[in-house]
């Protein structure tokens, strides 16, 4: 089992999640930044609905930006939000 | 190259102020180029904006946009101000102002620093309405993809 990881949500999927950030172990076997959020799914009905369309859920890794096809590696903290509305 | 200035907070900004520090004291600056943004009232029907974003990050990213304007273009000075929390129509929230020897540098610089800045830094903004109804978030633009596109 890996170290726990810092999720933290914002905007809608703050609010659909119902947390703004929770400390977690990932479970084994997810390589990709897709197969987190196909993971985020599968965590019942609350994350089902927060990550229903996942072509606009963008992640950061440790604050950076990430594609979705992108390697999840071993961040520490790992964000989920919607497109980006400031300035 | 120059450094530039990046503030991420809730409290409201001076451009002139902002303007002064990289203008004073220098003759070899010909130029200054500035971008303010407002909340707008939406026709009368909002009644408040309310900004999150995601501390760290959010300086992070504009400190990113900041620094590849100041790699791309001869600026000699450069203040980006993003606010954040509640704020009313007619409000400011975000400032860019570039400073160089020639007009080219600092119009593009702080242009291309406000398109990445719409896209890559975590901001997100809720509207609160006048008629009552619950408070919704934004959608992104295309357009404002676009605008980034451009720089590519």
């Amino acid at each position: 089992m890996g170290a726990p990881v810092k999720l933290v949500y914002f905007a809608w999927l703050r609010e659909r999640v119902g947390l703004s950030e929770e400390n977690i172990t990932l479970p084994e076997g997810l390589s990709t930044v897709a197969d987190l959020l196909a993971w985020q799914q599968s965590r019942g009905e609350t994350y089902a609905h927060a990550f229903e369309h996942l072509s606009i859920i963008r992640v950061a890794l440790d604050q950076n930006h990430a594609h979705h096809d992108e390697p999840l590696g071993t961040p520490s903290e790992i964000a989920f939000f919607p497109p980006m509305t400031g300035g | 190259m120059a450094k530039p200035t990046i503030r991420v907070q809730a409290q409201d900004f001076d451009l002139a102020a902002e303007t002064h520090l990289l203008t004073e004291g220098r003759y070899d600056v010909g130029a200054v180029a500035s971008f303010v943004g407002l909340c707008r009232g939406e026709g009368d029907t909002l009644t408040a904006l309310e900004l999150e974003h995601y501390p760290g990050m959010a300086e992070k990213q504009i400190s990113t946009a900041a620094e590849q304007a100041c790699t791309r273009w001869p600026v000699d000075g450069l203040t980006v101000i993003h606010r954040y929390g509640k704020l009313y129509p007619g409000d400011q929230i975000v400032m860019v102002v570039a400073t160089s020897r020639h007009r080219d540098a600092a119009f593009d610089a702080a242009r291309f620093v406000m398109d990445y800045l719409k896209t890559d830094a975590p901001f997100w903004k809720k509207e609160h309405r006048k008629d009552g109804q619950a408070a919704s978030w934004v959608d992104a633009r295309d357009s404002d993809d676009a605008a980034r596109k451009r720089w590519e």
